[in-house]
């Protein structure tokens, strides 16, 4: 079971997270990022690509149930305004045994934040700014190539 | 050869649009050549593009270098680097 969502609504992390435990799964693990309280932020804005976006990470659970032996995968990304505290992005994957589930949600996460195209922009009592990529991000996504 | 362009993040606000459909010269070969043009287009197109080492492109929804040919591009992205997650 794969199921890739993007939108601006909020999602249930709980509720992704007990999808992922039916059908036999032995394990599950789950990554869920939210919205830092990063020096005085107040609102996150989230753009996207419509059509690429999805394709990619429908590619990107694609080939995570490919390299691991996964029973399922879900990958939920909200865009659009946030606050702090609110949850950005959700990860998870099911497996027969934890390392499979936990390499690849691992390898989705750090894959989708160079491959996929999101844009975020913080917004601050002095104003707004678009966030800059991270070197770091690029280097943990370089890890999963093959 | 017509090609739609999208813009986004910063890129859209210089242009100060998210698309538009243009026309290219038969000299326009590759990404790199389609950003130089554009610049030359208005002076909101000129402040987007005028640094094509912050820029990152897709055609077709795939990413591509910026050398890469345009070749039968229906559509092309000129974006920052992506920031999701």
């Amino acid at each position: 079971m794969i199921r890739v969502e993007v939108g601006p609504d909020p999602f249930d992390a709980a509720t992704a997270a007990g999808a992922l435990e039916q059908g036999g799964a032995g394990g599950i693990a789950t990554f869920t990022g939210l919205v830092r309280a990063d020096g005085g932020v107040s609102t996150l804005e989230l753009e996207h690509y419509p059509g690429m976006t999805e394709r990619v990470l429908r590619d990107l659970a694609d080939e995570a149930t490919r390299r691991w032996d996964l029973s399922a995968a879900i990958i939920l990304h909200r865009v659009g305004p946030m606050t702090v505290g609110e949850r950005i992005v959700f990860v998870g994957t099911a497996a027969a045994h934890r390392g499979e589930a936990i390499a690849a949600m691992h390898f989705l996460i750090d894959r989708l934040k160079t491959d996929a195209p999101f844009w975020k922009r913080e917004h601050r009592a002095g104003g707004e700014s678009w966030i800059e990529a991270r070197a770091a991000d690029d280097d943990a996504a370089d890890r999963w190539r093959e | 050869m017509r090609i739609e362009m999208l813009y986004f993040a910063w890129v859209r606000e210089a242009v100060g649009i998210s698309g538009e459909a243009v026309t290219p010269p038969e000299a326009v070969r590759n990404v790199a050549d389609l950003i130089a043009w554009l610049g030359e287009q208005s002076e909101g197109h000129g402040r987007a593009f005028a640094e094509p080492e912050k820029l990152r492109a897709a055609i077709d929804q795939q990413f591509v270098p910026l050398d890469r040919e345009l070749g039968a591009a229906r559509e092309v992205a000129i974006f920052p680097p992506v920031t999701g997650g």
